[in-house]
């Protein structure tokens, strides 16, 4: 009997990956559980366990193939009986959802306990458009939970995709043809996959969506530079990296407790601001194959010491594509570092949804003019780092970006200053 | 500090602390939000505590004891004509007021509510003027009108201060026990009140406009309590109106229409109990955004907003059905949704109470709503003559009805006539709140023996397996 293997949903908006590698050949034993596919997805690299014991009957895919959740990738033969049957469930689901009448109830107030009435009010659903699963028609708190699960699948995964033309573009305006190049000259394709499909994906969303307003400003970091340079030598002992990155997050955990709104997503169909009681922070992380956000979590809860070894762990693993799902997901805030290469203010795209990004440039050498005492004014070289603080200003506001921003300038300037206010 | 021109900010600004607005700041207050309270008096607790609800609930238990005393005495308990002491009344009656009032002061402190005494009168959208009172103005960022409302006067009639011409709260202030009272009205205050007088030993005489008692609720759940007050009170009639009341030292002269044209006839004291008005004049309410609806209430809509995005309104003065515990559940979604809940009043059952003896209670649809809606319903009656506990309370003269829908077997109404129906509501708006069925509450077990398991058999009765009664064939 031959029982065919779907690529399984890898998780939340993950619909698709390219097979990077094949680890078992037609005829191999298998037990459930041995890795058999290698995937890579806009995220990770994930290794696909088997689901069952048994004689790999035939693959159906090749190194470099383009997959879907749902494809069957391998099909075997001979085995133990199926505990959970992926295809039967799905056909059974479909079944379930066709048969449910259509009852007219748009006129009457749907039966629903108060409870339920106030959970669809929180997640701005209309109670007529929730199948019932109760009795006559009775719609329950877990009806409208799954109704509102069912609505997130299907939306968030097909219409990304097919949004990526028309947001790239002005709203109302597609983007014309493309002319053919080789016109002009030779040209060489390279298919869009994988992380630069992803971003390309992200950030045209992030783009459309998004008004951005970049708000930038310098930190003079020369004693904070004196700091590092004194302490770096015992966190490498320790396995960290104390790099300029890891008080960044200090001081932006510090100022998203002080601004909550800065540290949360902008609902705007349900009308709502979602602040995250929890301070999730990405990094964006060059690699060779893009540009990826890793995600560090309870940057407040964790000291200085802790967030430079586990930053410099996971850049490290991040480079080698070695991190799991979870930590390239869930961040509230998210920070990105040119100055390694050398950049100075530009303005960075938001990590959509969330509503603010901070972006660090290469620190520099300038003469600076400082004060002191009795209006003395003397030009001294200093070392400065330029900031970039964009927002969303639908859910911020510009004079709240300049003071989330000064916060950070603040705790960046002084050592001791982040000592006293950081949380 | 300079007493005179004080001017306070706060975040959310309760005007009337009756239910309505006590509720709205408790809870506002419970939300972490800055909160003033103005009333006119020096406690929490408005129309309800001091003049309406508590006093007159308080005297109700007494003549309900007073009646039960009387009739014990053909089940073998004979208790001897009661010694009524109306000072020992009154003072009793103010203990309970006081005590529930210091409680709700209490509770008020202990939220940090700031207490105004004074009158407040809106000069703009986002500020009062206090009347009679230290504090002079008082700056909001949102504001909850709760002011209530009061009796109805009757036309061309200035009650006077210890007058023989009263409202209820001049009838609670229970200054006589009048030989004879006329009351004006057959609606609930009226009937309480009267039955009040009535066990205190007056002569009651009842005149209501319309050709019924209690209108708008059922005529079955009425018939019981009509007949027991035919015995208690003197006369009752309806579609009769007074045309004029003269008032002197030691009588009110009042002149009749209706079936009796023109007769005259003499009372000690007069009771008008024909209504109750918003109370919306001298607030300022001209210098808001606010907007009256056609029957002069404070137009709101399901979060209690009036047209002013400052200022919202719940209780008495947006009216709808003028009860407490709806002022009260209002005031909570006023106070949620100026902190940013997505709170509503979506409320499918609202009860009232009738504390006559029997007692009159119902909730959701009524046999009449449906009739007018042309709704075909499903009606089970349970007599209270087939109820165990009704009897050992030789209180049999009650009726359970439970109106069902006859498709699905959802339940759409309850109303109940019998002792003690005040308990027993809550189980039907639990019932039509969680959209059950007549199969849901038939196959709760209600012990036995109680007045509950009436509201269990009706519900049997629908299904056709009752046990007490014999059910009608399902058609």
């Amino acid at each position: 009997m031959s029982r065919p293997f779907k690529l399984p949903d890898l998780g939340e908006g993950i619909h698709e990956g390219e097979i990077i590698a094949v680890i078992v050949s037609v005829g191999d034993q298998v037990t459930e559980g041995d890795p058999i596919l290698e995937v890579e997805t806009d995220k990770a690299a994930v290794e696909i366990p088997s689901p069952f014991t048994g004689t790999v009957e035939a693959i159906m895919v090749k190194p470099g193939d383009l997959v879907e959740v749902g494809d069957v990738l391998l099909t075997f033969g001979n085995g133990e009986p199926v505990e959970k049957d992926t295809a039967e469930k799905q056909s059974a689901q479909v079944k379930d959802e066709a048969s449910v009448p259509s009852i007219d109830r748009s006129k009457e107030p749907v039966p629903a306990s108060p409870a339920t009435r106030r959970l669809a009010r929180e997640l701005g659903i209309d109670l007529h458009q929730v199948p019932p699963s109760g009795p006559e028609g009775l719609v329950t708190v877990a009806d409208v939970r799954s109704f509102v699960e069912k609505g997130k699948k299907p939306k968030e995964v097909p219409e990304p995709a097919e949004q990526i033309p028309k947001a790239a573009s002005a709203p109302g305006i597609a983007a014309p043809p493309l002319p053919d190049f080789t016109k002009w000259g030779p040209v060489e394709e390279i298919p869009v996959r994988s992380i630069r499909r992803a971003t390309a994906k992200k950030m045209a969303l992030a783009w459309s969506q998004i008004p951005h307003v970049t708000t930038q400003d310098v930190v003079d970091i020369t004693k904070l530079e004196e700091f590092r340079s004194k302490h770096k030598g015992g966190i490498e002992a320790k396995g960290g990296k104390l790099t300029l990155t890891v008080f960044a997050l200090k001081a932006a955990a510090s100022a998203l407790k002080a601004y909550p709104n800065f540290n949360s997503t902008l609902d705007m169909a349900a009308g709502r601001i979602i602040i995250k009681h929890y301070f999730h922070l990405g990094v964006a992380v060059d690699t060779d194959n893009g540009l990826v956000v890793s995600v560090i979590r309870e940057v407040d809860r964790k000291s200085i010491t802790e967030l430079a070894i586990e930053l410099n762990d996971l850049v490290q693993r991040t480079r080698a594509r070695k991190t799991t799902l979870d930590e390239m997901q869930g961040s509230t805030f998210t920070i990105t570092n040119i100055g390694a290469a050398g950049g100075g203010h530009f303005s960075p795209i938001i990590n959509y949804p969330e509503v603010a990004i901070l972006g660090m440039g290469s620190a520099r050498l300038q003469p600076v003019v400082m004060k002191t005492k009795e209006k003395d004014q003397s030009v001294v070289p200093r070392l400065i780092m330029p900031l970039t603080l964009a927002i969303d200003h639908r859910a911020l506001d510009g004079a709240d970006a300049t003071r989330f921003l000064r916060l950070i300038i603040d705790a960046l300037e002084d050592p001791d200053e982040l000592l006293m206010t950081m949380v | 500090m300079v007493m005179g021109e004080l001017v306070q900010e706060t975040e959310v600004l309760v005007i009337g602390g009756g239910p309505g607005g006590y509720s709205a700041a408790f809870r506002a207050a419970d939300l972490g939000l800055d909160v003033t309270l103005v009333d006119p008096g020096d406690r929490p607790g408005g129309a309800c505590l001091f003049r309406g609800c508590i006093p007159s609930k308080t005297f109700l238990y007494l003549s309900e004891l007073i009646h039960d005393a009387s009739r014990a005495k053909s089940m073998g308990i004979t208790f001897e004509k009661p010694k009524i002491d109306l000072d020992q009344l009154r003072t009793w009656k103010e203990k309970v007021i006081d005590n529930l009032s210091a409680g709700l002061m209490t509770l008020s402190d202990r939220r940090d509510i700031q207490m105004v005494k004074g009158r407040a009168e809106f000069e703009t959208s986002s500020s009062v003027r206090i009347h009679d009172s230290d504090v002079r103005h008082i700056k909001f960022r949102h504001a909850i009108l709760s002011t209530g409302s009061y009796p109805t006067p009757f036309p061309g009639i200035d009650l006077k201060k210890g007058g023989r011409v009263m409202n209820s709260t001049g009838a609670l202030e229970l200054a006589d026990i009048p030989q004879s009272l006329l009351i004006l009205g057959g609606g609930y205050v009226g009937l309480e009140l009267g039955s009040v007088y009535a066990a205190l030993g007056s002569r009651v005489h009842l005149v209501e406009r319309g050709d019924r008692l209690l209108p708008g609720v059922d005529a079955d759940l009425v018939k019981p309590l009509f007949k027991r007050l035919e015995d208690i009170f003197e006369s009752i009639e309806l579609n009769t109106t007074i045309s004029a009341l003269k008032e002197d030292e030691s009588r009110v002269t009042v002149e009749y229409e209706g079936e009796k044209k023109k007769t005259q006839q003499v009372f000690d004291r007069v009771l008008i109990a024909i209504g109750r008005k918003p109370k919306v004049e001298g607030l300022g309410l001209e210098n808001t955004k606010l907007k009256m609806d056609s029957h002069g209430f404070v137009a709101v809509d399901e979060q209690q907003r009036t047209g002013d995005e400052r200022i919202f309104a719940v209780g008495d003065v947006v009216g709808g059905v003028m009860l407490a515990h709806k002022a009260l559940r209002e005031g909570k979604v006023a106070a949620e949704v100026i902190a940013g809940e997505p709170s509503a009043f979506d409320v499918r059952a609202i009860p009232a109470v009738v504390y006559t003896d029997p007692q009159i209670a119902w909730c959701g649809l009524t046999e009449e709503q449906a009739r007018k809606q042309n709704r075909s319903v499903s009606v089970q009656r349970f007599p209270w003559k087939f109820s165990g506990r009704a009897m050992t309370m030789d209180a049999t003269e009650g009726l359970t009805k439970m109106i069902v829908d006859p498709g699905s077997g959802r339940i759409l109404g309850i109303g109940i006539t019998g002792r003690d129906t005040e308990g027993l509501i809550s189980e039907g708006v639990l019932a039509i709140e969680m959209a059950a069925l007549a199969q849901d509450v038939a196959l709760s077990i209600h012990p036995h023996p109680t007045l509950s398991e009436t509201e269990g058999e009706a519900a049997e009765i629908f299904l056709g397996t009752a046990t007490h009664i014999l059910s009608k064939k399902k058609s």
